[in-house]
């Protein structure tokens, strides 16, 4: 195995995937913004997603499931990121700021 | 089971040499977005790199035989996604963080970076090590399959995400409604 034959093997897609799922966890964990962990959860998202379309490419009986899985998660992802912003935008209103520490009442 | 997943290259011909030469491109760029959009500072920087990361995760989709879904990653991700992204900083104008580091915090970034870096270890690691076997293909996967197996036996889930949609733009239409004088 050569460095110029890894697209041709599962490992490497696995390894990727990894490491964009250890960055997305990184920055929700490090992030003091609540954008800044949006982009982190969707650099997660798009780990599992490089997972799934791995082994649907190398393992799996029927080519199609995986390619579905994918499909349904850039949906979802595209409803939370929606959501998300939304919610982004209806805190910055009343806070005037969208840093995590700031956020710190809650209503009662 | 010998392993089929990797296959030895004994003599690459040219154009599979280019062909491996471009993967490598395409990684690159997908972990150099990555490490920029978990990184930087200033959060149109990481918008930016994280719709670069997707471009290099779309091409990642395409050496894996799938141009359907890399076009969708190129039009939802980079075309809607990260513009959606980059609407929000724009009208929620986030200060840079730069003075605001209280304590509590100081401890996120080594404990966030030990923790990816454990996670890492341990899936790379057991996606390396594994001894994976593989099934023969029905099929070829294109998107005339897709269509059929979206239509016929996955037709309650495709339902179902149109549902989600659906509340999903109702729910962020009347949360940014709410406050609003």
């Amino acid at each position: 195995m050569t460095i110029l034959n890894l697209y041709n093997c599962l490992g490497t897609y696995l390894v990727i995937a990894a490491l964009l799922f250890a960055f997305g966890i990184y920055g929700l964990v490090a992030r003091k913004t609540i954008i800044g962990m949006l982009i982190a959860s969707e650099l997660v998202l798009a780990g599992s997603s490089v997972n799934f379309m791995a082994f649907n490419r190398f393992l799996a009986p029927d080519p199609t499931i995986g390619q579905i899985f994918t499909l349904f998660i850039m949906a979802i992802a595209a409803a939370e990121a929606a959501i998300a912003i939304s919610i982004v935008i209806a805190v910055y209103r009343n806070f005037k700021s969208i840093d995590t520490e700031d956020l710190v009442d809650l209503q009662g | 089971m010998e392993s089929v997943i990797c296959p030895p290259a004994a003599n690459l011909s040219i154009a599979e040499g280019y062909v491996g030469l471009i993967f490598l491109l395409t990684v690159g760029i997908t972990i150099f977005g990555a490490f920029i959009a978990t990184t930087s500072k200033s959060l149109i920087r990481c918008v930016a790199a994280l719709a670069l990361c997707f471009t290099g995760v779309a091409g990642i989709y395409y050496f894996l035989l799938s141009p359907f879904v890399a076009m969708m990653q190129m039009l939802i991700y980079v075309g809607a996604v990260s513009i959606l992204i980059a609407f929000a900083i724009m009208l929620a104008e986030p200060e840079d963080q730069s003075g605001s580091s209280s304590n509590g915090s100081v401890l996120a970034g080594p404990f966030g970076a030990s923790i990816g870096a454990l996670i890492f270890a341990a899936l790379s690691i057991l996606g390396v090590k594994t001894q994976w076997q593989s099934f023969p293909k029905q099929g070829s996967g294109d998107i005339e399959q897709i269509g059929k197996a979206l239509l016929t036996s996955h037709t309650m889930v495709f339902e179902l995400i149109s549902i989600v949609l659906l509340i999903a733009i109702i729910g962020a239409l009347v949360l940014a409604r709410k406050g609003r004088n």
